[in-house]
């Protein structure tokens, strides 16, 4: 008896051992998994922070410029369209080639290349918004070319001429040592819209853009979504129709989203003429990519209610519709909102069946409306990250800095939300 | 199949004032009989125990008395069952009126997540019972003061149901059942969850309950059935055993079945 009892509890101890180790290797193994999950976010995090922080800062120039009317044409009493297009290109020129002190042929042409081709708009801009400087003097941040910036911001602290010439780097060297020259915030980046000058191009358009197919996207996805699950969950008949439904719906959750593109360009544009490029054809376009993902956390968050609150409701003489709009939808919310932010941040990165629908076009104009021609987020980086120019390759890391931070509040409303509205039973 | 052949309940299973009349009542979960031709009256202000080993079919009977297994899909109910001689499952009856006037209390406590006033309020408010807040706060502070809660509750009327003992939410359950003033509280073990005190409470509640409504309970406890009833059934493998009053029942039983029961040698 007690031999036998000796040998259970040998063996017991002897399989301890095994099951410890089983153990501790099971743990090592989801350490491993973690750490070479936070590894990863690590790399990608400081590789894109590494090459996308700089977009923030812009070289500009500090000028006090004299804006003489005689030269442009214009008085204080002129009208604005004689002030809009007064030459100030060759005023600039004519100024930075004596900034410069450049008297040669060759080094005029390269002093005036020094700022950027949008500088003489902002002289403008900055003249029709103060008529008096006419005559006077203005101070302004003038936007250097893209190459000064980069040189600027990179190659100057490893010595490195980037694409500049010997004359324009003296040049410049003198302008930082009086400290007219130097960075501040990159306003231009997040105020204008995409252009074919790296300086210029801005994230205002996509941003734009995202916003105004997010929005058709939600208005659209979340009522139908929601309303199909409350359907499928409360009030479909259990047959055979049902489950084809159901099943339907869980495999388009699967479907590769370029898919929705193409089903988009054939029936949205191809069929109800909707015009391409906009936000509305994108937002129907991810609304059939959403809705699935809705409706599935929908039904689930559904589903978590419990029965014996339906059942109080039903036994209080409540009718189905009641029951399912006074208590079960109240303590669903929370997990439908979750599931559709969360559906709207996958809709938000998005590229691929946007570009299907004309999303991809170069638009320099910030879209104020659905149906103007638009971009987006993700599509403007994909469009940056082709460009050769080393200022749009910071620039793509730039914006994708700004729709990780987009994400990034998407996802931290999500779990606020949940825990705002979660109730306890 | 039925375990005792053409079975014919014992004692005396009508009553001279029924409110609730079953007759032949079969219930089926698909293919699966669970209650086998069982007739019975539930006497008006008469409360009536059910009692019998766990999986014989009382949940199942109560449930049918007022429809609450519509819910269940593969349930199917034949037979009839008149509420003051309506067949309540006659094709023009709607649910919704049926459950105002056959209220239920579950085993497991069920407050909704809401506030205590919100609970007792929830049912005159959907049933279109009052018109002005005043009367509603007056049904509310009734219906807790008749479920012996309303001193422990006055002062946090509008924290969360929930946030109340188990004994507790199940008077708040009573109360949200008696506030939409039924005819008929049909009660799954209601103090199945809850300790010595708070059953002793509940008990208490249902004995004057019984002066304005017609009460059926079900029950493990067979000394809980002596205290609170005056007539008691005995269910077995779904079928009605035996009905008499309940001092009858526990003292000369009159089926070898119930007295196996009631004895304690299975159950
Ligand atoms: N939803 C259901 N689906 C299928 N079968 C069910 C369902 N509910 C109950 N049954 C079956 O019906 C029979 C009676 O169940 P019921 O719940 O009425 O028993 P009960 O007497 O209330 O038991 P307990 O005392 O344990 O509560 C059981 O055999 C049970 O398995
Ligand atoms: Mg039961």
């Amino acid at each position: 008896m007690t031999d036998q009892q000796l040998t259970t509890r040998a063996k017991v101890e002897r399989s301890m051992t095994r099951r410890r180790r089983a153990e501790m290797r099971f743990r090592a193994y989801g350490v491993m998994s973690i750490a070479f999950g936070l590894l990863c976010l690590v790399v990608l995090f400081s590789n894109i922070l590494g090459q996308g922080l700089s977009t923030f800062r812009q070289t500009v120039l500090e000028v006090n410029l004299h804006i003489d009317g005689d030269a442009l044409g214009i008085s204080r009493q002129s009208s604005e369209a004689e002030i809009s297009a007064a030459d100030y290109e060759t005023l600039l020129k004519n100024f930075m080639r004596e900034k410069a002190g450049a008297t040669s042929r060759d080094d005029r042409r390269l002093a005036g290349t020094l700022v950027s081709v949008g500088a003489p708009w902002q002289i403008r801009d900055a003249v029709l918004a103060n008529t008096d400087v006419i005559g006077d003097h203005l101070r302004l941040e003038i936007i250097m070319d893209d190459d000064v910036d980069q040189w600027y911001k990179h190659d100057r602290d490893i010595g490195q001429p980037g694409r500049l010439k010997d004359n324009q780097i003296k040049w410049l060297e003198s302008w930082i040592a009086d400290g007219s020259l130097h960075t501040r915030f990159n306003t231009t980046f997040f105020v204008n819209g995409d252009s074919r000058e790296p300086e210029l191009a801005g994230i205002r358009g996509a941003i734009a853009g995202s916003l105004l197919t997010m929005l058709v996207t939600f208005l659209l996805s979340f009522p139908i979504g929601v309303a199909a699950a409350i359907y499928l969950e409360e009030f479909a008949p259990r047959n055979r129709m049902t489950e084809i439904v159901e099943i339907n719906i869980n495999n388009l959750a699967a479907v590769p989203s370029i898919t929705f593109g193409l089903l988009g360009l054939a029936i949205f544009i191809g069929l109800f003429g909707v015009a391409r490029s906009t936000p509305l054809v994108g937002g129907l376009v991810l609304t059939l990519m959403t809705l699935p993902t809705i409706i599935i956390s929908g039904r689930a968050a559904i589903k978590a209610v419990p029965p014996s609150i339906r059942e109080a409701a039903l036994g209080l003489g409540a009718s189905r519709m009641q029951m399912v709009f006074h208590h079960v939808l109240p303590l669903a919310l929370p997990g439908m909102l979750t599931g559709t932010i969360i559906g709207m941040a996958q809709a938000l990165g998005e590229t691929a069946p946007l570009l299907m629908v004309g999303m991809i076009a170069f638009v320099v104009d910030v879209p104020n409306f659905i149906s103007d021609p638009a971009t987006v987020l993700p599509v403007q980086i994909f469009l940056w990250s082709d460009s050769p120019e080393r200022a749009f390759t910071e620039r793509t890391s730039g914006a994708i800095i700004v729709l990780l931070a987009f994400l990034i509040v998407m996802n931290t409303a999500a779990v606020w939300l949940r825990r705002r509205l979660e109730r306890r039973w | 199949m039925p375990i005792i052949k053409d079975h014919k309940t014992d004692g005396l299973p009508f009553s001279d004032s029924p409110k609730l009349k079953a007759r032949n009542v079969n219930v089926f979960y698909g293919e699966k009989q669970a209650i086998y031709d069982v007739s019975l009256d539930i006497g008006a202000n008469e409360v009536i125990a059910l009692i019998g080993p766990s999986g014989c079919g009382k949940s199942t009977f109560l449930r049918c008395l007022n429809r609450m297994n519509d819910t269940i899909e593969i349930c199917r109910v034949d037979g009839q069952i008149l509420l003051d001689d309506d067949d309540i499952y006659g094709s023009k009856v709607d649910v919704v009126p049926l459950r105002a006037r056959v209220g239920m209390v579950f085993q497991k406590p069920n407050p909704f997540p809401k506030s205590i006033f919100d609970n007792v309020a929830y049912g005159p408010r959907i049933h279109g019972l009052v018109e002005h807040r005043d009367e509603l706060h007056e049904i509310v502070e009734n219906s807790l003061k008749r479920a012996g809660l309303w001193n422990e509750v006055k002062d946090r009327l509008h924290a969360p149901g929930t946030g109340l003992s188990g004994g507790q939410q199940q008077r708040l359950c009573i109360a949200r059942t008696i506030a939409v003033d039924p005819e008929v509280i049909l009660m799954d073990e209601p103090c199945s969850a809850l300790d010595p005190i708070a059953t002793a409470k509940i008990e208490e509640l249902i004995d004057e309950l019984r002066e304005n409504y017609t009460i059926a309970i079900v029950t493990h406890s067979m000394q809980q059935a002596a205290r609170v009833s005056q007539r008691t059934a005995y269910f077995h493998m779904g079928q009605l055993i035996e009905v008499n009053p309940t001092d009858l029942v526990f003292t000369t039983p009159q089926h070898s079945l119930t007295e196996a029961y009631i004895t304690g040698r299975f159950g």
